[in-house]
């Protein structure tokens, strides 16, 4: 199966209304490319889940500024004014999550799991709505698995058959997104031949991803 | 040396050989220039690294290679990277041994609030909420007041970061302990009255027998 293909082949995996896992941490470890193919396409309406909101005019804050995420699902959206603005506005409807529950949460999406118990945001807002769950005398909160249409992801070296290594921070959100969506489309920064990664270093194994976009070195 | 410096330079003196340390944003982050030599420590970084190096010179930033704010680091030697599932499990899973963060307000019964102001000012609580209930010890550095508004309060007024999690707080005027019966004032800054810092803490402080001078 041929996994590589180019920017328009991208942008036609995409319809408006998807959710999208975009990976990255304060845009560190964001594709920047497939962002940029989505802010010059007509797709909108996105529910992005992502760490944060990127910048106003990096990352995930650029599909924002662009008038295209309807929701975000995020952690943190404090460095991107624009996110801010548009939430109070009432533009776009933003979620926050913990940050240790959401990567949880989309590691659940794609483990299988019905969710996890977590101390994290117990007698906090975050609690509203949510089970309490007693166990041996500790109580939790039960948070549920999240899962996505498409995964954008940014690998340092992806091999022709999808094997990815990350590099450094880059890595943050990426190996889990990559487990937890329907298409998985990795960003690779370079392409290598099957083969040409040691198997010890690769982060996310070849069958969690679909699709592999050439980005920048 | 500045307030925030002092603070900072406080803080340091409560890491021990060998602790596993998050630093939050801001004041917090400069902790790690006042660790003195003798003491090994090892700090993490939510955004999936353990092991901060010295901050980059100039012109040799490695933007693959950035802090929980986003900014570029270096990474010591024995450094390690590692996911954002790995990074929480750190965190929740109690192998942080002590977060140094900002607040708002804090309260007597160790009650944090620092992650959202409603209808004012909504950042999120980015990784503060795993953090402070995952740590084995949680210090709290910041100003004592905020433009002349009490920070230390009987009950915190904003939504709760987390409840009953703060173990110590360190600001300008002193140290003090969270304890079962309320903020007790273990340490007082040179040249300054318990009665000039109960007149700008709304909790009312416990005085420790043994109160010493802030040496730092």
């Amino acid at each position: 199966m041929k996994k590589i293909i180019d920017k328009s082949e991208f942008i036609s995996k995409l319809k408006n209304g998807m959710s999208i896992m975009v990976g990255g941490f304060m845009v560190v470890g964001t594709p920047e490319n497939l962002i940029e193919e989505i802010v010059k396409s007509d797709i909108k309406d996105l529910t992005i889940i992502c760490n944060d909101a990127g910048l106003p005019n990096k990352g995930v804050g650029k599909l924002i500024s662009a008038g295209k995420v309807k929701k975000l699902i995020a952690s943190h959206i404090g460095l991107n004014p624009e996110a801010g603005k548009r939430m109070s506005e009432g533009t776009m409807e933003v979620e926050l999550v913990p940050q240790g529950t959401l990567v949880e949460q989309i590691r659940s999406g794609g483990a299988g799991l019905g969710g996890f118990l977590t101390p994290t945001g117990l007698g906090t807002i975050v609690q509203e709505g949510k089970e309490i769950i007693e166990v041996e005398g500790e109580k939790f909160l039960l948070e549920k698995p999240l899962k996505a249409d498409i995964a954008l992801l940014l690998g340092h070296k992806v091999d022709e058959k999808g094997n990815t290594i990350y590099s450094k921070t880059t890595r943050n959100f990426n190996p889990m997104m990559a487990t937890a969506c329907e298409i998985v489309i990795v960003e690779a920064r370079e392409v290598v031949s099957i083969g040409d990664l040691n198997p010890d270093n690769i982060v996310t194994p070849h069958i969690f991803v679909d699709y592999i976009v050439k980005g920048d070195k | 040396m500045n307030i925030k410096e002092f603070i900072a330079k406080r803080v340091a003196q409560e890491l021990k050989d060998g602790n596993v340390v998050n630093l939050g944003i801001g004041l917090p982050t400069m902790v790690a220039s006042f660790v003195t030599d003798d003491k090994d420590i090892t700090f993490q970084s939510e955004n999936g690294m353990l092991g901060l190096g010295p901050a980059p010179k100039e012109g040799e930033e490695d933007f693959d290679l950035t802090n929980a704010g986003g900014m570029p680091i270096t990474m010591s030697t024995d450094g390690v990277c590692f996911d954002s599932a790995t990074s929480f499990g750190i965190i929740r899973g109690g192998h942080v041994d002590i977060t140094v963060l900002g607040s708002l307000q804090v309260d007597e019964k160790g009650n944090i609030s620092n992650w959202i102001i409603p209808g004012k000012m909504v950042p999120g609580m980015g990784g503060a909420m795993d953090l402070v209930v995952g740590a084995k010890k949680v210090i709290v550095a910041m100003t004592h007041t905020a433009k002349g508004k009490m920070k230390i309060l009987k009950k915190c007024t904003l939504p709760f970061t987390a409840v009953n999690q703060v173990n110590m707080i360190v600001t300008e005027l002193g140290v003090m302990e969270i304890t079962p019966e309320g903020i007790l004032l273990t340490e007082i800054a040179p040249d300054t009255t318990v009665e000039q810092v109960q007149e700008v803490t709304e909790a009312k402080l416990i005085i420790s027998d043994n109160l010493k001078t802030m040496n730092v």
